[in-house]
């Protein structure tokens, strides 16, 4: 005879729009420098949308109605100054190579470095700052160039209030050995930290960049809304790391969007293993003939987080090729979300679009949802997916036992045999170590 | 010296009685074979020897230098010095034989002294090159996926090599000799008698007796409806190559009843 399972009604599904308001103001946006107007167009995008609801198909499974909205307070400048500092290994260089430059972006401060060299060869890499100062035309033509602020609540406010943010731009033709690196340090409670990252990788241009945000965990809460625009041009190439560890106060929200041109090629990482919450729109476009795009994302939760990834594969133009995987772990009571979505436009044929999602649910109270998707709208294309939601399985587990290696252990070799697919696709060895320390730390913890 | 003491074992699966009252003693140093034919238990002892969770122990004891198995999970007994070789080795992807083998034997060393860092690499490179050649292993094979993609024969002796790395003191081998041409029987038979000594005592199960051509067992035991039915020297063995089973079957198997 079954069992009947047991219905636990703790809290409706649907609800409201979260009735809370943020606190920020019209005199907080800035009324000078190029993104001005800009910035004044997304305060009334901002003023005009309310926060997403469970009942939007986007949001369905992500709950924002503990959002610390009235508490999160833009941090005054200098504001670095009293929190945590930054912890060394942060810094260290994640790659075999020392950086070609380095970009920290604080509470109310930022600190950009170059290396002379590749000021000499054109590339500009500094915080928008700065960069609204020394390159106003180009921060002004690559503002909103991906992401539009009508896109929702949270980018609009990282569009209108921004206060860190990175201009990279790689001239035409230049190839960038030295990798370049950029930290979004966030400390303290009660804080917003608003941010909007511009990359233009120019024609036959390539680089590597690897971004990371982070912050130690506080105990009171805090914010996180961000953009990335990037946009890689004609045979222009770019391979580009995303890590987020941001602390377990954190509320995440960014819109991610990469354009890639004529034959270019993008190599997207991901690693995410922080934050209360996290909401992430990533979107690939590949907009000219022949682009290439790889997105490889690993999220490992434990606790009560709940990361929800949503990614886009937009095959706009004939011969593209996407391909997509992620794979997380899960722990505690913590709960993923992944939901992806290939899209072929008419007339781009001879596509060929992948997209996988593997979770691995460690703990009977957590719970991953994947939720794959397909749009073709042309003929002749190539488009395969899979998602898959297990547990570790009885009979590994207790083959590593048999060799004397302890329970802990087993787990964390099956959780590490797990990610390799995508360690094999990271070709830094200190990203890699990075990984294996979370994976080290979330294994050892119940 | 180390000694298996098993006494009146009794273990189901799912409720099923599988062994009803094993007793075998297997000093280190000896080496003993248990053959019987398919489905008599011989799987069932293997694992429960090791600690599987599967199986329940209804009642008996297992001892093993002085100290109560059946309090132990699977890694403290393999830590206390027992080995089985399974019959089917699980495969691992994403976790290569070295990064395996090398957790195999820091866990021992870590549980030994918690200050312990591991092994040296380079020490362990060495040590495991060693352990390979003695079974005529290809050194790219370190590097592969545990059990991923091995032929029959790789992963057996990739079981073999995890013995030859662990020096235990008490090994079990299970149906090893399944699914090997005769030279991979001869290659992990050799790896075998190489280990055994006075240092290590071998169970070797067994449903065919070719495998004791290569491995030279001194007592023999023949298994029968879940419990040992006779015992006796390699003649034993000898014999059933002769005679089949059915003998056995014949002598200790109750009638059905009309």
């Amino acid at each position: 005879m079954e069992e009947k399972p047991r219905v636990v009604v703790s809290r409706s599904r649907r609800s409201e729009t979260p009735g809370k308001n943020f606190t920020f103001t019209a005199e907080m946006v800035p009324n000078s420098g190029s993104l001005a107007g800009y910035r004044q167009k997304a305060w009334q995008t901002f003023k005009r949308l309310s926060l997403p609801s469970m009942t939007e198909e986007a949001w369905r499974r992500t709950d924002l109605r503990e959002i610390p909205a009235e508490s999160v307070h833009l941090p005054t400048e200098g504001a670095f100054q009293k929190l945590a500092p930054i912890p060394s290994e942060l810094l260290k260089p994640l790659t075999a190579h020392e950086h070609g430059g380095q970009v920290i972006l604080l509470p109310g401060g930022a600190r950009p470095t170059l290396s002379p060299e590749l000021i000499r060869k054109g590339v500009i890499f500094t915080d928008l700052f700065t960069a609204e100062q020394e390159n106003p035309e180009l921060v002004a033509r690559m503002v909103g160039q991906t992401v539009n602020p009508e896109e929702g609540k949270f980018a609009a406010l990282a569009a209108c209030l921004s206060q860190n943010g990175i201009l990279l731009y790689i001239p035409k033709g230049v190839t960038v050995e030295q990798p370049l690196n950029s930290l979004l340090w966030g400390p303290g409670a009660n804080l917003a930290f608003l941010s909007h990252i511009l990359v233009w990788v120019d024609e036959g241009a390539s680089v590597t960049y690897v971004h990371e945000a982070a912050s130690p965990d506080e105990n009171g809460p805090a914010l996180h809304a961000g953009i990335v625009e990037i946009i890689v041009s004609d045979n222009a190439s770019l391979r580009f790391v995303e890590l987020q560890s941001w602390g377990r106060h954190v509320w995440n929200f960014s819109h991610e969007r990469v354009r890639v041109g004529r034959n270019g090629n993008l190599d997207w990482i991901f690693g995410a293993i922080g934050s209360r919450l996290t909401k992430n729109f990533s979107e690939l476009d590949l907009a000219g003939e022949g682009a290439t795009g790889r997105m490889s994302g690993f999220y490992f939760t434990d606790g009560n987080q709940h990361l929800d990834h949503d990614t886009q594969q937009n095959h706009l133009a004939p011969h593209t090729t996407s391909d997509l995987l992620f794979k997380g772990a899960l722990k505690g009571h913590s709960r993923s979300v992944w939901q992806g979505m290939i899209y072929v436009a008419v007339g781009a044929t001879k596509t060929d679009g992948y997209q996988a999602n593997r979770n691995l649910v460690l703990s009977p109270n957590a719970r991953a949802d994947s939720i794959p998707g397909l749009e073709i709208l042309a003929d002749d294309v190539r488009c395969t997916h899979g998602a898959t939601v297990g547990k570790l399985e009885q009979e590994p587990l207790f083959y590593l036992k048999s060799r004397g290696i302890p329970d802990k252990e087993a787990e964390r070799l099956l959780v590490e045999g797990f990610f390799d697919p995508i360690m094999q696709r990271i070709p830094f060895e200190g990203v890699r170590a990075r990984f294996q320390q979370a994976i080290h730390e979330k294994t050892a913890t119940q | 010296m180390s000694e298996l003491v098993i006494k009146n074992l009794h273990v189901s699966i799912e409720d099923k009685e599988i062994l009803k009252g094993v007793d075998l003693t297997v000093k280190q140093g000896d080496i003993h074979a248990i053959m019987g034919p398919n489905g008599t238990g011989k799987s069932t002892l293997a694992y429960t020897l090791m600690g599987h969770p599967s199986y329940t122990v209804t009642s008996g004891e297992i001892w093993f230098k002085g100290k109560n198995l059946l309090e132990l999970a699977a890694d403290e007994r393999s830590r206390l010095g027992l080995f089985l070789a399974f019959q089917y080795p699980v495969s691992i992807p994403g976790v290569t034989v070295a990064n395996f083998l090398r957790s195999a034997v820091n866990s021992r060393r870590r549980v030994a002294n918690h200050e312990d860092k591991g092994m040296p690499i380079l020490e362990f490179r060495k040590m495991l090159k060693e352990k390979m050649e003695l079974l005529k292993m290809d050194p790219a094979f370190a590097g592969r996926y545990l059990n991923d993609g091995f032929s029959g024969g790789e992963k057996k002796r990739a079981e073999i090599l995890q013995m030859a790395t662990l020096k235990p003191e008490i090994a079990i081998l299970d149906e090893t000799d399944s699914g090997l041409d005769i030279d991979a029987l001869r290659i992990v038979s050799e790896g075998v008698n190489a280990l055994s000594g006075p240092d290590m005592g071998v169970l070797v199960i067994t449903h065919y007796q070719r495998l004791l051509n290569y491995i030279k067992p001194q007592f023999v035991h023949i298994m029968l409806g879940g419990r040992i039915v006779e015992s006796g020297g390699p003649d034993l063995a000898l014999q059933l190559e002769e005679r089949g089973y059915d003998w056995v079957r014949e002598k200790y198997e109750e009638p059905a009843t009309a």
